[in-house]
């Protein structure tokens, strides 16, 4: 507010202040023409495709393959985030609050999954707990399976936005809690953890938004089984195989509007545990 | 009502307490008065329990309590920087002793209004931290602290993030509050006004050690070492021995005077007067004066003038740093 009022107050000063409130203007249109070219564009063209022909599109997103497979995407996402969140909120918990050694090759480990193609992590994961795996696991072709490639891409997502926030947090206020007779578990569900699930939240989304959408990883492990173990992705990319580009798009549409509904969701509930800090 | 008992902590290398022994009665307003450094914070954090000494011993309440956790102590605990807990509004924050405790729901209601009315914040309880001022924060503060009905309150330099003005206030506050509930309270400060101004009993601590305990009166009056002497209240040098300000008298003859000196400065205060002076070796000292004293003395800047001290102020007895148990009569 009080850049966007002190030329009003100020009306004398004029060139420096002049530049400085173009120089945002510009900033702003140049994001507003990049975020146009790279994300809006393929969208809204990838709209088009899809609502080329309604009933194509209605057949392409009722189709039972294609239903069933969107079911176990969102099925199984669900169930990898809900881990990542303890999980990824525990590793963070041992990163920042715990010395031991080799805390900085595990800190390091984490954004591995991030930094691996994708097509590598479904190959690795395969040749260990496939059906010649060293580990005697079996998980190839089974929804299991699919949960382990997940959750092996979406780990650093819940760590690496909790690590920060509970980095920050004031040590006193545990002390606080302390001395009013909370223990440690009362003190981290109602002391620490409200002061993370912003963080969490952010977390979640990105870890869903990812899970959705992630091929890679997924092919090789899942078999690509239909009714058992075809995700959305895999099912799109088979769709295109088969020469139908209509479907694929359609497809393709729903899931984008899956994952949008989902961030929107999350800002949702972020603003509403941040309302006490307005 | 607290027995500290050959308390020793060290962080690495540094000492932060050195064999300190401290008792503090029931009831009674103490403060831990000293530089930074000095280990009041964390002598207070050991009896909070939220450090763990070397070795020593901390009773409260006749109970040892040397290895119990901050939770079954027994205290309330109040911190510089507050320690709100920003997620909840003001009336959560104070009952969140209470809930912890699992009291009932009408019990905490009741409870916490009432506390809301003894630190003067009844129209903010739906407020969350960020919507309070610091002094209604470190209020909030003080009341979640005092909603568990500890047997010790112990504050960490709770104004010492306030402005000036509203330090006073609370200071003063603070001290009603005190004469009410009545509760054992211990305050760290490093200001020597706050704690003569607000304790019954001063422990005044240098270098992690116990420098000497008594009364406010008592350290003023009788410093046991030169340290006590020269943080207690302004003194000035005059021909090598300790005065009071208000115990310098400025004479415009020599005869009788201790020293010769040169006015550097005179600051009005209302109705008394500050003289700044420099003496022949360099050193700056000052004389409190009456302003019908000064007037008569038509002190000007660069005058020369002769001082001399009415008073001396000694160390009585003991060497600095001469131990930790020295209760001072």
């Amino acid at each position: 507010m009080a850049e966007v009022t002190a030329p009003l107050a100020q009306p004398l000063a004029s060139g420096a202040r002049r530049q400085a409130s173009g120089a945002p203007l510009l900033a702003g249109a140049l994001s507003a023409l990049y975020l146009g070219v790279v994300v809006l564009a393929p969208l809204v063209a990838l709209a088009f495709a899809a609502a080329g022909d309604r009933r194509a599109f209605w057949e392409a997103t009722t189709n039972p393959e294609a239903v069933a497979s969107i079911e176990l995407t969102l099925a199984v996402s669900a169930v990898v985030v809900a881990i990542d969140v303890a999980a990824g909120t525990a590793i963070a918990w041992v990163l920042t609050r715990d010395e031991f050694r080799g805390r900085r090759l595990v800190d390091a480990l984490v954004d591995l999954p991030l930094a691996l193609p994708t097509i590598v992590a479904g190959l690795t994961l395969l040749a260990l707990y496939g059906p010649r795996g060293g580990l005697g696991v079996n998980v190839a072709f089974t929804r299991a399976g699919i949960v382990l490639a997940l959750l092996f891409v979406t780990l650093p997502f819940v760590v690496r936005t909790v690590q920060p926030v509970l980095g920050e947090i004031d040590r006193e206020l545990e002390e606080a809690a302390a001395s009013l007779g909370a223990g440690r578990l009362a003190t981290f569900r109602r002391v620490v953890l409200p002061a993370i699930v912003p963080a969490i939240l952010s977390g979640v989304a990105l870890a869903f938004a990812r899970a959705i959408g992630e091929f890679g990883a997924v092919v090789l492990i899942s078999g690509n089984l239909p009714f058992k173990t075809e995700v959305a992705s895999v099912y799109v990319f088979g769709r295109l195989n088969a020469g139908d580009r209509a479907g694929a798009a359609a497809i393709s549409m729903l899931l984008l509007a899956l994952s949008f509904a989902t961030l929107l969701l999350v800002a949702a509930l972020r603003r509403r545990v941040t309302r006490h800090e307005r | 009502m607290i027995a500290v008992e050959g308390v020793h902590k060290r962080f690495g290398d540094f000492v932060a307490l050195h064999d300190v022994s401290i008792r503090v009665e029931k009831g009674s307003l103490t403060a831990l008065l000293g530089p930074s450094g000095s280990g009041k914070s964390t002598l207070l954090r050991v009896i909070a329990g939220l450090e763990r000494p070397d070795s020593g011993r901390v009773a409260i309440g006749g109970v040892d309590v040397t290895a119990r956790p901050p939770q079954e102590r027994g205290i309330g605990f109040v911190f510089q920087h507050y320690a709100a807990f920003k997620h909840m509004t003001v009336a959560e924050n104070v009952a969140f002793g209470l809930r912890i405790r699992r009291r009932p729901r009408a019990e905490i209601r009741a409870r916490v209004a009432e506390l809301l009315a003894l630190v003067q914040l009844e129209g903010l309880a739906d407020r969350y931290p960020a919507q309070l001022s610091g002094g209604q924060r470190q209020r909030m503060g003080l009341a979640r602290a005092l909603a568990v009905e500890p047997q010790v309150l112990l504050l960490d330099e709770p104004f010492g993030a306030l402005d000036a003005r509203v330090r006073r206030d609370l200071r003063a506050w603070l001290r009603r509050l005190h004469d009410e509930t009545h509760t054992t309270t211990i305050i760290v400060t490093h200001d020597q006004e706050e704690a003569m101004e607000v304790a019954d009993e001063v422990v005044l601590m240098r270098r992690g050690r116990v420098e000497q305990i008594g009364s406010p009166r008592e350290l003023y009056e009788r410093p046991a070492s030169e340290f006590v002497l020269t943080f207690i209240g302004p003194v000035s040098r005059v021909a090598g021995a300790w005065a009071r300000p208000h115990d310098v008298e400025i004479r415009l003859a020599p005869d009788g005077a201790d020293e010769e000196a040169m006015v550097e400065r005179i600051v009005h205060l209302g109705f008394e007067v500050r003289v700044e002076l420099v003496d022949r070796e360099g050193e700056r000292l000052t004389a409190q004066l009456t302003r019908d004293e000064a007037e008569e003395l038509e002190l000007a800047r660069g005058d020369v003038v002769w001082l001399r001290a009415r008073r001396l102020a000694r160390p009585v007895g003991g060497e600095p740093g001469h131990g930790s148990n020295g209760h001072v009569r």
